[in-house]
């Protein structure tokens, strides 16, 4: 049992992380094919550079991910604090659609979307895109604000209610600070979740905006270039730097209080 | 109260619920509804779907086909979900016992892989199984094996590519759940002589039953889905259910039948919501035992 726990958690870890080294190995390998080292190169990343289709996608990709994890949040913020602070009709029938939103399954959700943009007449493309990753990603901000604003103090909003503060003023003065670091979860999270999609994305982008893995699917067939492999690099580059910047984010937030 | 902040506390208000609500009814409630409607309807290659009402999608759901593409997509997505249990029950128990510094920086590094989208760690997955890849190379110039292992294109390789994508929808609710776990009621177990499989079966195991039901949930139903897992890694009879879907709406645009396909992922997603709403108020009703005479 002694040797059984760490060898299993390290198992299991190579078996999360083979892919992730295969990718990065190969994208500074020369060799086009990657089943041998051949020498160290950069050529993947300068070929990436030039390759106007997979960069566009790339840049198609981050901004969907960032305006999806800035709008989630903003609007998921708001949600949990509606659930959790005010009383209105159909409270229930909203919780019971984040319920749903998170449980059902991505294949279900992308239909949903493709029908309801269809109905209404969006365009499929950047609109569509934009609405469907905020929305699949709203549950997960709302229940992780939502979980925090059940922890705290009741007496301090009662108190700057009876001091004659505003609901705008407790909620930017008082609420919001406190539950900033939740909220900067839910924007890790949102991000997360959005750069990391591909089933609802197939459904609801359209040719004018084609986002990463669309672009990379497309290719599987034919076979996929070591470009690719330069960008998920990249990719995870970018990723660990905003992650970083926002967990001391988070843990400064969690000193102060 | 004075009138201003009055007024402002109905605007705020009432903007935040009308937001809400008219979001959540726009794009969640609507399209399901809308789903349910399209699946009635009948085909049309002009409008996509047209009056009158049939339950013809239903039926065909039951030709023999379609009924083994279900049968086998159940299969796999049942496989990947035990498969997942076995890996992610341990995995969760060992992190809730360490020390909460080496659980976060263990939970951080499962979440990492998400940062390059999922289809790319699929592919980068086809490099490593492949007849050319690490592992057979690996395999061949150990000499363990003299004719490269077919792995890709099979069945196994698509399991394999949907535990991978799907473990750490296991590992989650399965933390919390041992979180919650009091780890008195095993002392106590302990105490009164029961052993320590005795321990599991009657005190770990019920207790953490709501955790693995809803990790199986998380796996089961979207492991059907995932199409592009079939398509990278299983051979050309490999079909999940996501497929079929997914060739319906985009390809042969036929949406009622594609739709009817969804309120069966429906259905089953809420028969298995109340197995674990039953399982949770059973939990809380007997304490977390099982046994009354233990």
């Amino acid at each position: 049992m002694r040797i059984f726990k760490p060898l299993f958690i390290i198992s299991v870890f190579l078996y999360l992380y083979l892919p992730m080294v295969v990718l990065i190995t190969n994208s500074f390998n020369q060799s086009k094919y990657g089943y041998h080292w051949k020498a160290f190169s950069w050529k993947w990343y300068e070929k990436l550079w030039h390759n106007t289709g997979l960069m566009d996608a790339f840049v198609n990709s981050i901004t969907i991910a960032v305006l999806t994890a800035f709008i989630a949040t903003i609007l998921g913020t708001l949600m949990a604090l509606a659930i959790h602070r005010y009383k209105f009709r159909f409270k229930n029938v909203a919780g019971s659609m984040l319920f749903i939103l998170m449980m059902s399954p991505d294949i279900v959700l992308a239909i949903t979307f493709l029908i309801i943009f269809i109905a209404l007449g969006i365009q499929l493309g950047f609109w569509s895109l934009l609405i469907a990753h905020i929305t699949f990603c709203l549950p997960f901000v709302v229940i992780t604000v939502y979980s925090q604003l059940k922890g705290f103090d009741e007496n301090i909003i009662e108190a700057a209610q009876d001091l004659g503060a505003s609901e705008s003023k407790i909620f930017s003065v008082i609420i919001f600070p406190m539950i900033l670091p939740a909220v900067l979860a839910g924007w890790l999270l949102s991000f997360t979740l959005s750069l990391d999609d591909v089933i609802i994305s197939s459904f609801v982008s359209g040719p004018g905006f084609e986002i990463l893995p669309i672009r990379v699917f497309s290719m599987v067939k034919v076979g996929v270039s070591p470009e690719v492999n330069a960008l998920a690099t990249i990719l995870l580059v970018i990723s660990l730097t905003a992650i970083t910047v926002v967990s001391l984010l988070i843990k400064r937030k969690n000193s102060d209080i | 109260m004075n009138i201003s902040t009055f007024s402002s506390l109905i605007n705020f208000r009432r903007v935040v619920i009308t937001l809400t609500l008219s979001w959540l009814t726009l794009f969640v409630l609507l399209p399901h509804l809308m789903v349910l409607l399209t699946s009635i309807l009948s085909p049309d290659s002009e409008h996509l779907v047209v009056w009158p009402i049939t339950l013809d999608n239903y039926t065909r759901i039951f030709e023999p086909i379609y009924a083994n593409i279900f049968w086998d997509s159940l299969l796999l997505s049942g496989t990947t979900t035990v498969i997942c249990l076995l890996i992610g029950y341990p995995f969760a128990y060992f992190l809730s016992n360490m020390t909460p510094t080496l659980r976060v920086v263990l939970l951080f590094l499962m979440v990492v892989p998400f940062w390059t989208n999922s289809l790319i760690r699929i592919y980068a997955i086809k490099m490593i199984i492949g007849k050319k890849g690490i592992i057979n190379s690996f395999l061949l110039t150990t000499n363990i094996i003299d004719t490269p292992l077919q792995i890709l294109y099979t069945d196994f390789a698509v399991v394999i590519g949907l535990v991978y994508i799907l473990l750490p929808f296991m590992v989650l609710p399965l933390m919390a759940s041992f979180d919650k776990l009091d780890k008195n009621l095993i002392e106590v177990g302990r105490d009164l002589g029961a052993s320590a499989v005795n321990r599991f079966i009657h005190i770990i195991l019920p207790l953490t039953a709501p955790g693995i039901i809803a990790g199986s949930l998380m796996v089961f139903l979207p492991a059907m889905g995932m199409f592009y897992v079939a398509d990278i890694l299983g051979g050309a009879k490999t079909l999940l259910l996501g497929n079929v879907i997914k060739n319906q709406f985009l390809v042969v645009r036929d949406w009622p039948f594609g739709s009817a396909f969804s309120v069966f992922l429906i259905v089953l997603m809420a028969a298995l919501l109340a197995i674990y709403h039953r399982a949770n108020s059973y939990i809380q009703q007997k304490g977390g035992l099982d046994d009354e005479n233990l």
